[in-house]
């Protein structure tokens, strides 16, 4: 009697280990074969192209009855096995037994389905098999949300974009398909779907999906609503173990298995994606077609040996060109090479380890990547083509990249001095008509002629048009990029550039995710520029930004609350005595700035500090920041003998107004109510000093490392104009600065009189300044002591855990 | 072989951030770069002492935030022209935990 051969699961890796099967030996076995869908084996990578309408069902049917018949098979198709009985070597399903003299376990994965409120609803599916692609399918013209943004639910959303739904992706981390791109390779892939339709939202976490009698819409934690009449999770699989568990076989992740893929049961075998093999759980085909040769192999009495080797992913995704292969995860000594060509929206990432390669990312154009991988599979040697590798196996001379790219891209429109509105356009006519040089291009357009920030930006349209340098380009931001600062303030404006991973990408940054210095600027910039729409990125500060207090050189912090306009009442001091006691603050310092500074602070007392501190109605002074520090203020003329006007007042009004916001350098202020100046105002970056006439506003002053006196920017009768003119220079040096400028050096490179031309005689741009400002300071004013010493936020700063405790068990 | 000891969910730190760990063997930051992969650090920098947990991440190098000196995350080894290192320890990133070497707990590194 032929032996009997059971196999639960019709999927891909079976499919072909009964082909391998029938193809060596055929007759061999007897074989019955379960599977859970009503169907037999179908490609379930075409599942992508018969959601978007490429494929349809028929076409990918890869057995159909015919095969079947013609091998013997007894197909039991709609039956899920339920059960194992291995002392009786019986299976079972709901319909009844089949006995078997080798059993062959090739469930699958289950998908995994994240445990929130509305998970059961009619509407939420997977991305898993042909029911969830026909229900994908049927959501043309409708709202479909798509939780995860991994390659699955990239191709779900693409899917059913394509039919014609309005689809968004949600994605819990801060950019799409996190294990295979950086920030910046994400960003690109999201800006590709975005021009086709889709919306993603990074950092969203599912927090209920709602509807009566089916799912309706999705709710994320930061409240955001989604509709949808169709939800599909595609947030991970893990392998379909649940009968081998119940049969007690030994399961880690997966159904352990040797290399004959033989399980902890000698007549039970398992492969595809269920099974675990030396540690390791496989998501892709490729070496589940290896397991299923090798346990042909074994089951014809044959010794073969599963050995896994590297596999790579290709996103099916059309039009969007991305192949990912290999290791990204943490390890020590790796190193990354990046190439990024944001003319033509190319990036490529390469992971080395000892001169071997071990990961590939490309994205935009993937014509390398077999080569790569074959690189990276056989273990090459890379080390004497590492210069040239990024470039490929056609490239070995080596050319730097370009860095003109950014400004070729840009359209004839875009504005390149911003000052007197002169487009590249313009500039490329008027190098056309003969203004070869920068003076004459000065002379004919006015561009870089006025503040001339944008010289550099000015040249490289100029040598565009030239084919050539024009001069030596001025020098680089940083060891990132060629860009001078300028040119990426003004970048980031023409560009529309929204975040810190497209100005990377789109200027072509050379570095993954640029160094300690470039990032703050660009956070610096990116929040002056779009106030409402850009999210501060506190990883992107220096320290005491950060964490909202000065570092000290043994690592503690100073807290210095905020004293409008240096007063104070003794509550706030008997509230600021307190917390100094309770704190056990080493010192108690009044500074410069007439605050009190409370040094020597450990970290994880900041939050409950700030608490007390608040509760008291003090919010923080800023004392750490790259933006409005203090209003230092005299007595005035409500008190002092000699005082002509409200200098108190006044300066309580301008902190008031001020506080909270960003700038590119610290910025002090200082308001006398005499010449006598006794709050020394001549040396602040703004300073007021009060006359009998009214207000002496003046700029440019220091008192650090360069000691400036101010000089007179304008004077005004009337302590309305006064404040407008000052929140019109800060505005206009917030928008024009280099970052870590301040206003004396600012001043020095565009010119007093551009700077009083702006905010003192155009009154229309003055306006305009001191909106934009108001704009800003509705999103910033705001207190970041109440912001983060929330119950959630408090405990992230004490250390993650303490190892000395375990020690004294 | 290497042991290795629970302490936290990777989400605990911010990508791109640093949280501190308090071992027999002084204090220890623990890296979580853009692509969260995971490093451990001595939390102090040879130059002056310079707690690198409160340093600015990229790539896989961190920037002390006194005197921005730039270190490794790989090696612990300083970078450019600057001399010097600080130790690095075995930890790694298991279904959504960090895990770092148990040794850390032990009382002294010579014992
Ligand atoms: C939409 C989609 C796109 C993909 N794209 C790619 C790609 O581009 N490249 C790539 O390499 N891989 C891709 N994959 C992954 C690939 O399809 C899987 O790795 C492969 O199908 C796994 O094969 P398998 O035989 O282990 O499991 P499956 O093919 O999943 O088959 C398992 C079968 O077992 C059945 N089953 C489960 N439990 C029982 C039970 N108790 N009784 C009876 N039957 C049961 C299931 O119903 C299923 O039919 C994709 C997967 C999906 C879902
Ligand atoms: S500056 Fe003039 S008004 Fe102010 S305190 Fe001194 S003397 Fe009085
Ligand atoms: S202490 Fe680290 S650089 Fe000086």
């Amino acid at each position: 009697m032929k032996k009997k051969l059971v196999v639960i699961g019709a999927g891909m890796a079976s499919g072909r280990m009964l082909e391998h099967l029938f193809d060596a030996a055929p007759g061999a076995w007897d074989v019955t074969l379960f599977n859970a869908e009503p169907r037999g084996n179908y490609n379930r990578l075409m599942l992508s192209p018969v959601l978007s309408g490429e494929k349809t069902y028929d076409q990918i049917v890869t057995h159909d009855d015919a095969w079947y018949s013609a091998h013997g098979v007894d197909c039991r198709f709609g039956e899920p096995v339920v059960r194992i009985d291995r002392k009786n070597r019986v299976v079972y399903s709901n319909s009844g037994g089949a006995p078997y003299d080798a059993l062959v376990i090739a469930t699958g994965s289950a998908p995994f389905i994240i445990p929130v409120p509305g998970k059961d609803l009619p509407g939420v599916v997977a991305y898993r098999d042909l029911e969830d692609t026909q229900a994908m399918m049927d959501t043309a013209g409708k709202d479909a949300v798509v939780i995860g943004g991994g390659l699955l639910g990239l191709e779900a959303a693409a899917g059913m974009a394509a039919r014609g739904a309005r689809v968004t992706v949600i994605h819990l981390m801060g950019h799409l398909m996190e294990r295979q791109l950086d920030p910046a390779a994400g960003y690109l892939l999201q800006r590709d779907l975005e021009k086709r339709g889709i919306a993603v939202h990074c950092k969203g976490a599912t927090k209920a999906i709602f509807g009566t009698d089916r799912a309706e819409a999705v709710l994320l934690e930061d409240g955001t609503v989604y509709p949808a009449d169709l939800v599909c999770m595609a947030v991970g699989i893990r392998p379909e173990t649940r009968i081998a568990v119940d049969a007690h076989l030994e399961v880690e992740r997966g159904i352990v298995v040797d290399d004959a893929l033989r399980t902890s049961d000698p007549a039970i075998f398992a492969l595809g994606e269920c099974v675990e093999h030396r540690g390791q759980v496989f998501g892709l085909v490729a070496p589940l077609y290896d397991q299923a040769k090798v346990l042909a192999q074994t089951l014809l009495g044959a010794d073969a040996v599963f050995a896994p080797v590297q596999t790579a992913t290709k996103l099916k995704v059309t039009g969007c060109d991305l192949f990912s292969a290999g290791d990204f995860a943490d390890g020590p000594r790796r190193e990354d090479i990046v190439f990024r060509d944001p003319g033509r929206g190319i990036y490529k990432r390469l992971v080395l380890e000892n001169d071997r390669i071990i990961g590939v990312v490309m994205y935009g154009d993937t014509a390398d990547g077999a080569w790569f991988y074959g690189l990276m599979k056989d273990g090459t040697d890379i080390g004497p083509m590492r210069d040239t590798l990024i470039f490929g196996p056609a490239f070995q001379g080596g050319a730097a990249p370009d860095p003109m790219a950014a400004v070729a891209a840009l359209p004839p429109e875009a504005e390149i001095c911003g000052c007197n509105g002169v487009s590249k356009g313009a500039i490329m006519d008027a190098v056309a008509g003969g203004a070869c040089t920068l003076d004459a291009m000065r002379s004919c357009t006015k561009a870089s002629a006025s503040c001339g920030t944008c010289t550099g930006l000015v040249q490289q349209v100029m040598a565009l048009a030239l084919g050539g340098a024009v001069q030596d380009a001025p020098e680089g931001m940083c060891k990132c990029t060629d860009h001078t600062h300028e040119d990426v303030r003004r970048l980031i404006r023409s560009m529309g550039l929204k975040s810190i991973p497209a100005v990377m990408q789109d200027l072509g940054w050379r570095s993954v995710g640029g160094c300690h210095s470039c990032r703050p600027a660009l956070n610096y910039y990116l929040l002056a520029e779009w106030p409402l729409e850009y999210r501060d990125d506190r990883q992107s500060r220096f320290v005491n930004e950060r964490n909202h207090a000065n570092i000290q050189k043994d690592g503690t912090y100073s807290v210095v609350p905020r004293m409008w306009g240096g007063v104070t009442t003794p509550a706030e001091l008997r509230a600021i005595a307190d917390a100094a006691e309770k704190y056990d603050v080493p010192m108690v310092k009044v500074t410069g700035g007439q605050r009190i500074d409370l040094l020597g602070v450990r970290k994880e007392d900041l939050p409950h500090m700030w608490a007390d501190l608040n509760a008291a109605g003090l919010v923080s002074g800023h004392a750490y920041s790259k933006g409005l520090r203090t209003v230092k203020t005299c007595v005035g003329k409500e008190f002092c003998r000699v005082g002509t006007q409200d200098s108190t007042g006044l300066g309580i009004r301008l902190e008031k107004l001020m506080w909270g916001s960003w700038t590119p350098h610290k910025l002090k202020l200082g308001v006398s109510g005499c010449p006598r100046n006794c709050a020394e105002a001549t040396c602040k970056d703004i300073g007021v000093v009060c006359v009998d006439s009214g207000y002496n506003i003046s700029i440019g002053g220091a008192a650090g490392m360069e000691v400036r006196e101010t000089v007179p920017l304008a004077s005004t009768p009337s302590e309305d104009e006064t404040v407008q003119i000052i929140l019109a220079v800060t505005q206009l040096y917030r928008e024009n600065a280099r970052y870590l400028d301040r206003i004396w050096k600012w001043m020095g490179k565009v010119g007093l009189d551009w700077i009083r031309a702006q905010v003192v005689d155009d009154l229309e741009n003055r306006a305009a300044l001191v909106e934009r400002f108001q704009i800003s300071q509705s999103v910033y004013r705001r207190d970041p002591w109440a912001d983060l010493s929330t119950p959630s936020e408090t405990p992230k700063w004490a250390p993650l855990a303490d190892l000395t405790l375990e020690a004294a068990e | 072989m290497t042991i290795f000891v629970d302490i936290g969910s990777l989400d605990d730190i911010p990508a791109q951030g640093a949280r501190l760990v308090k071992t027999a063997q002084g204090c220890v930051a623990v890296f979580r770069t853009a692509d969260d992969r995971v490093f451990a650090l001595e939390d102090r920098c040879p130059h002056k002492g310079g707690p690198l947990s409160e340093g600015i991440v990229h790539g896989t190098s961190v920037t002390c935030p006194l005197h921005n000196w730039v270190f490794d995350m790989n090696t612990g080894q300083a970078q450019g022209a600057d001399q010097g290192m600080v130790c690095t320890y075995p930890v790694k990133v298991q279904e959504g935990r960090i895990l770092i070497d148990a040794s850390l707990i032990r009382r002294s590194a010579a014992a």
